[in-house]
């Protein structure tokens, strides 16, 4: 009976987020098969809208890996930014075509790590046409794969230190290892490695997935279908790892750590556990953040970061992985694309200025709005329920009380 | 010899800067358990205050006023965002103080263009001094001893006056102080009024030694000042001295040896080594869970 029901529970988020995929790639796509010129300036693959949307698939991902260790473990953890950093830079350094690493890291004259797995798989499946195509994907899996596994090791050390901390000192201490880790990976000695505090570039980003002709022409354009597909697959897992009975244990942890203890959880143990996989996926999304921005630079990777991160977190609501993700691509949206007319100054027909309007007003704008939610909207959007809760909980309270 | 006296010097100098403005972190949280992510900021606009304001008006008027106007910045921001919070999770007052160094940090930009703007000359501050063989600001010289009597004065206010005690109590406990009469929102009040005018004397100080401004220049003094707050305990004012002391010494070390990228990375090693070694920073108090 259990299992029944939970298969059927499985089927529709399935089908939702296959039915969400084929959307995206045919949004990407649309403006190919529309006749030229009546394609809306919105659809045209240069548009802000793609740009959101990647964005907002990274960090929807790296939303929901910290809601699991903030929203589900109840530890309050600022270490985001500095994961994702070691994501990033693991993805970047074992994905630049050997070829290209002595323009990358010209002032060290070289990079000391001359491997790469483009360049691996490439050997064995070709780099041309399809053979190409399988070893790109596969490098950069792979890659992808290492990069999360990279910034769960590291984890699991930091953890055994920090986990021991309570609330705010466990947040300022995984602040501060972030900030360690930023500059270990400025330093000058670590150059040959790490490129020192330049960026390392010419990896495979997410434009490297569109599909084109033999003369160049884009064919089919998969450059928003592959962060979307990379963060629903993530946030499937870390949908499952909450189902379970560790997920269960996570939230008797969140709740009361010494009721939980009494219950025989172990508390060491599931606190090690959500902080090595909320890692790991911060990881995958510090990767896919390097190919979307198409570099991998340690000073990005600020508390600023880790701030906006634990902002989406909480506007979508502590505990909620649907609300995770609405609220980033309503706050990437927001910031980057809708509120985008506020920095343009705007000279009426009489010739008078709109007062106010000029560069950084959206920015005001924007974090005026954000205080609003945060002092109306205390649970955030979604609170902790699920967006699946809303088409469910009423039938099912229906059927209790007639029981 | 020269070279260490006039590094420990700008150590302790910093160290009192930063001292001032952890107080304002310390003090928030011992009464509303809330790390208080504006207060860096404050620091910064409390500077930038200081820029606009020398501008236009002679240096005897303009400096109480930046002192004025920041307190009442700090004033506000506890009634317009934490206030209305008082009985939400601690997580949304905290995002809630996010939300508030966002806004400052943007609205900075927009008025100031997000340029780096020199802070002003403050005579006899700025000028330089012979100590011990090395050259330095009298600024340098007299942090310190403007830090130990601030705080000696503030120990007196929260010893021996009716608002220090009400302060203790809330500290102590939230709820039983306000069933004991203690108007919980004044003394909230006058926290913060405290903590921002501190952060606005460090930030005369801190500027006239470290010039440019910029909307984030808050952020970096903020977060090192929070870190001593820390170490030193969070909740404990001794205990927030002398974690900026210690940081800001361990700062200007680091920072004159090769390793001058790890200037804040040392500073979080040593915070995560006294954490390990005592949980609850060098003067914190012990917490035990009730169930």
């Amino acid at each position: 009976m259990i299992q029944e029901k939970n298969k059927k529970g499985a089927l529709i988020p399935l089908v939702a987020a296959i039915v969400l995929l084929l959307a995206v790639i045919l949004l990407e796509n649309i403006s190919t098969f529309l006749p030229q010129g009546s394609v809306p300036s919105v659809l045209m693959p240069t548009s802000q809208l793609f740009s959101v949307l990647k964005k907002g698939a990274v960090y929807s991902l790296a939303a929901v890996s910290m809601n699991l260790l903030n929203g589900f473990t109840g530890l309050f953890s600022l270490g985001q930014a500095g994961f994702m950093l070691l994501g990033a830079y693991t993805y970047a350094i074992l994905s630049v075509p050997v070829a290209d690493r002595a323009a990358v890291y010209y002032l060290y004259g070289g990079s000391a790590v001359n491997f790469s797995f483009q360049d691996l798989f490439g050997s064995i499946f070709g780099t041309e046409g399809l053979g190409g195509a399988v070893s790109m994907g596969l490098g950069v899996a792979v890659a992808m794969l290492l990069a999360g596994c990279v910034a769960a090791v590291f984890a699991y050390f930091i953890g055994l230190p920090v986990l021991r901390l309570k609330s705010d000192y466990l947040a300022i201490a995984t602040l501060g290892f972030a900030e360690i880790i930023k500059a270990v990976f400025q330093w000058q000695a670590l150059g040959p490695v790490t490129n020192g505090a330049n960026m390392i570039k010419s990896f495979p980003t997410f434009s490297s997935f569109n599909i084109s002709d033999a003369s160049g022409n884009v064919i089919l354009r998969l450059a928003t279908f592959f962060p979307f597909l990379v963060s629903i697959l993530c946030i499937a897992v870390i949908c499952m790892l909450i189902n379970s009975s560790y997920g269960r244990a996570f939230k008797a942890i969140r709740e009361d750590e010494i009721a939980a203890e009494a219950m025989g959880i172990d508390l060491a143990k599931h606190k090690m556990l959500s902080f090595c996989t909320s890692a790991f996926f911060a990881g995958v999304s510090g990767a896919l953040f390097a190919m979307f921005v198409n570099n991998a630079q340690a000073k990005v990777y600020t508390t600023t970061m880790t701030y906006e991160i634990l902002l989406i977190v909480v506007i979508g609501g502590i505990g909620s992985i649907s609300g995770s993700c609405i609220a980033t691509f309503l706050y990437v949206a927001c910031s980057e694309w809708w509120l985008r007319f506020l920095d343009n100054e705007v000279i009426l027909s009489s010739g008078a200025k709109l007062p106010f309007l000029r560069a950084g007003f959206r920015m005001v704008v924007f974090s005026v709005v954000i205080m609003i939610v945060v002092l109306f909207f205390r649970k955030g959007i979604m609170g902790d329920r699920e967006i699946t809760d809303l088409f469910q909980k009423r039938p099912r309270a229906g059927k209790e009380a007639a029981k | 010899m020269e070279f260490a006296i006039s590094i420990l010097i700008s150590g302790i100098s910093v160290g009192g800067q930063y001292a001032l403005i952890a107080i304002g972190y310390t003090m928030v949280y011992g009464i509303l358990r809330l790390i208080n992510f504006a207060h860096g900021d404050v620091f910064m606009v409390g500077g930038l205050l200081g820029i606009y304001l020398t501008a236009s008006l002679p240096l005897y008027l303009s400096l109480p006023l930046v002192l004025v106007l920041t307190v009442a910045l700090g004033f506000c921001i506890e009634r317009v965002a934490y206030k209305p919070l008082r009985s939400a999770p601690r997580m949304s007052v905290m995002i809630s103080a996010i939300g508030v160094s966002y806004l400052i940090q943007n609205t900075a930009t927009y008025i100031t263009g997000g340029q780096p703007m020199t802070y002003p000359v403050i005579p006899f501050l700025s000028d330089t001094v012979k100590i011990a063989g090395t050259s330095t600001k009298w600024v340098t010289i007299l942090t310190p001893f403007l830090v130990l009597a601030l705080v000696l004065a503030l120990t007196q206010l929260i010893q021996h006056t009716k608002v220090g005690m009400a302060m203790r109590a809330v500290a102590k406990d939230f709820e039983t102080s306000q069933l004991m009469g203690i108007k919980i929102n004044s003394v909230i009040s006058v926290t913060f009024v405290i903590g921002s005018a501190l952060a606005a004397v460090g930030s005369m100080l801190y500027f006239t030694n470290f010039q440019a401004i910029t909307p984030t220049a808050g952020a970096l003094p903020g977060l090192r000042a929070f870190v001593a707050a820390v170490v030193g305990g969070i909740g404990s004012i001794p205990g927030a001295v002398v974690g900026a002391f210690i940081i800001g010494i361990c700062e200007n070390v680091i920072k004159s040896t090769e390793f001058t990228v790890f200037s804040d990375a040392g500073t979080f090693a040593l915070l995560i080594l006294i954490l390990v070694v005592k949980p609850t920073g060098l003067f914190g108090e012990k917490v035990t869970d009730k169930v």
